[in-house]
């Protein structure tokens, strides 16, 4: 059976076990809509958190990404997991026992202020929308890669999907149903990276391959005549082409590293879609746990994700680097067909050179002839009609996307036609898993935070539920339109989502939590002026002119717009201080309740 | 009243375990991983410089390890100072 066959089969059967899951675990209150009625198993809750965070970037793009930066990649790597030891011993314990169902909720009573609850509310709406439309985004992008459909026709599925499961199950549905695209999605991951693994080095597990030695097996299909470290190999094959060494420092500077390295942590930490999961179980020692869990869970994609990167980047350079382009192996020509492999000739020595830059300037089009076939060059690829960067600048002749690395692994691992399927329905559920994710945290905001508390309180149980699900079912379809009419800076609001939950959520929480004495005015004014000094920093570097202006010669100590969160979080943490001290101490009954959240039993 | 006195010193090694848990965390990642790479790199674990293993691998590691620690830790002192659900 060929590729498209399985994919259509894969995909089919993992969408009709998520449906079956959702109509199993139907929502009947808004407990079981808004926090599951704290009925879920610590471990399921950790793969659910797992499923819920790792979207289609982390799925798709980070290993691309780690391959292309290397040292400087481990900064998602340690970003991306280092915020869950914050949460589990700094957040989660202490928010479940307080046991409501949204932030926006925690904040508002914590600092009697229903102004503090707005602002939280439109930051949880705002970070939740930036993070949601580029996951329907990427539901679309993996539907046109794998089954050849529209992007808008994969984003529109997708909706159709998210719809349905996530207005009927609520968090009930979406935890299940998260499960199980856990599975998928890590039996994705792992299978062609345990291949490319034993295919190089003999290695069973990535995760000590890469540290390991060539075997005859590897040395042979890379063209190595001396055997050795396989991360020798690379550093030395990088060096000779001009690179920088693969496992050396890369080209940011070490402040910027560590800034947005913090940023990511801080920033996962105040992320309210990730928070709420630890509302759901029965208990606070379940609370622990589950994080402990969701970051073995996490952990395992991400520890794989760097294995992944130095074998594709070896194999890449090794099987393209000065070859022609007849003897380019068949992965590379079935991927030039999508446009995320090109070459161009430009210096005409009939040679493949792969080199530092960029080959081309822009996006990738190929030239086609009147009934729409690929116009072939001299040496049978693809003509193609960007403009080139002229030689002087960079010789480099191949682009390479970054999102290659993962999706051609399982055919550069020469593994079976379903195994390629099955990294399709992989990426599918890491981005459809995330949405839901979201979805949920935007329809508690509006029907909970919204209607239910400032608008209308005397809403009944039964009028709240529908709410909610009408406010699902609205978020989809805002979620959708972004999916398919994506705003330009798609790219841009990552940091963005980042750096607002570090600057906001994160000081909010741990000073509600810690110190008794935070008031409302230290809040309000700390919330605010992390806020406007993260959104404005990010705004003006990328919006305004980022060519000329953003450079690492203007920015603030060095440090870039991914970074700047840190910055803003600090700013919080002390403004919020200042004030806190200056203004009349909170009310006996939030001291009384602070104090409560210390200890797991209800003490008198 | 006596009851309150154990409840402060509950919180407090509460406080102790997760500063030092934090130490650890700050250590792995940000001093090992990033402001130290450079010179653990010199220093090799099989074929990784040592830096770069901290990064990629050896701080996502430690960071579970850390939560499990953590949690033995917290589940014990909760039945200590008799504060468990």
């Amino acid at each position: 059976m060929n590729i498209l066959t399985w994919t259509w089969i894969i995909v089919g059967l993992t969408f009709a076990l998520y449906i079956g899951i959702a109509i199993w675990a139907k929502a009947k209150t808004t407990g079981d809509f808004y926090i599951a009625a704290k009925q879920i198993n610590p471990i399921f809750n950790g793969m659910a958190t797992g499923a819920d965070w790792m979207s289609a970037a982390s799925f798709i793009s980070m290993a691309g990404l780690i391959s292309f930066m290397g040292r400087d990649g481990a900064m998602y790597l340690m970003g991306w997991t280092g915020g869950y030891v914050l949460l589990a011993m700094l957040l989660a314990p202490y928010l479940r026992k307080y046991g409501k169902f949204t932030v926006p909720m925690f904040v508002g009573e914590r600092y009697y202020s229903q102004t503090a609850r707005l602002v939280a509310l439109i930051c949880a709406i705002f970070v939740s929308f930036t993070y949601v439309a580029g996951q329907m985004r990427g539901v679309g992008v993996v539907f046109s890669r794998f089954l050849e459909v529209d992007i808008n026709t994969g984003v529109l599925i997708g909706m159709a999907i998210v719809f349905f499961y996530a207005t009927l199950g609520g968090m009930k549905g979406i935890t299940y149903t998260q499960v199980a695209q856990y599975c998928v999605l890590i039996m994705a991951y792992l299978i062609p990276a345990i291949f490319i693994s034993i295919m190089l080095t003999g290695n069973p597990i990535p995760q000590l391959g890469f540290g390991s030695q060539l075997s005859a097996n590897g040395m042979q299909i890379l063209g190595v005549t001396e055997p050795g470290y396989l991360l020798d190999k690379l550093n030395g094959i990088q060096q000779e082409l001009g690179f920088s060494a693969y496992t050396g420092r890369g080209t940011k500077t070490m402040i910027d590293v560590f800034a947005i390295t913090f940023a990511l942590m801080v920033g996962t930490a105040g992320l309210p879609h990730i928070i709420i999961r630890f509302f759901t179980t029965p208990t606070i020692k379940g609370a622990r746990s589950s994080a402990g869990w969701a970051l073995f869970f996490i952990a395992i994609l991400y520890t794989t994700a760097p294995a992944v990167a130095s074998f594709a980047r070896l194999n890449l350079i090794k099987t393209l680097s000065n070859k022609e382009y007849s003897q380019a192996p068949s992965w590379f020509k079935n991927w030039e067909k999508t446009g995320l492999v090109a070459w161009k000739d430009k210096n005409g020595d009939g040679l493949m050179q792969f080199a530092k830059g960029a080959a081309f300037d822009g996006k990738i089009n190929f030239e086609k002839d009147a009934s729409g076939n690929f116009v072939k060059g001299p040496h049978g690829e693809n003509v193609v009609t960007t403009p080139q960067t002229p030689l002087e600048k960079s010789t480099n002749e191949l682009y390479i996307d970054n999102d290659i690395v993962v999706l051609a692994n399982p055919e550069i691992a020469k593994l079976p036609n379903w195994v390629v399927a099955l990294v399709g329905a992989g990426g599918l559920a890491a981005a459809l898993s995330t949405a839901a994710g979201l979805l949920l945290v935007i329809a508690s905001a509006i029907s909970h935070d919204l209607v239910k508390s400032m608008i209308n309180p005397d809403i009944s149980e039964k009028g709240e539920l529908i709410l909610a699900r009408i406010a699902a079912g609205g978020a989809v379809v805002i979620a959708g339109y972004f999916g398919i009419n994506p705003p330009g800076f798609v790219a841009q609001v990552v940091a963005f989502a980042f750096g607002l939950a570090a600057s906001s959520f994160f000081p909010v929480i741990i000073m509600g939590i810690f110190w008794k004495k935070a008031t409302k005015e230290g809040c309000i004014a700390g919330m605010f002026s992390g806020i406007a000094f993260t959104a404005a920093y990010i705004i003006y570097f990328k919006f305004m002119n980022p060519a000329s202006y953003n450079v690492a010669a203007n920015w603030f100590m060095g440090i870039s717009p991914e970074g700047i969160g840190t910055v803003g979080m600090v700013i919080n943490f002390v403004i919020m201080y200042v004030v806190s001290k200056m203004t009349p101490e909170p009310p006996m009954a939030v001291q009384k309740m602070v104090e409560s959240l210390r200890y797991p039993r209800t003490i008198e | 009243m006596a009851g309150n006195r154990n409840l402060e010193a509950y919180w407090k090694e509460n406080l102790t375990y997760v500063s030092i848990l934090l130490g650890i965390w700050f250590a792995v990642s940000y001093l090992f991983g990033i402001l130290m790479a450079d010179s653990l790199d010199k220093i090799h674990l099989m074929g990784f410089p040592l830096g770069f293993w901290f990064a990629n691998q050896g701080s996502e590691i430690t960071f579970v390890i850390l939560i499990v620690v953590y949690v033995k830790l917290m589940n014990n002192l909760d039945i200590k100072y008799d504060v468990q659900e």
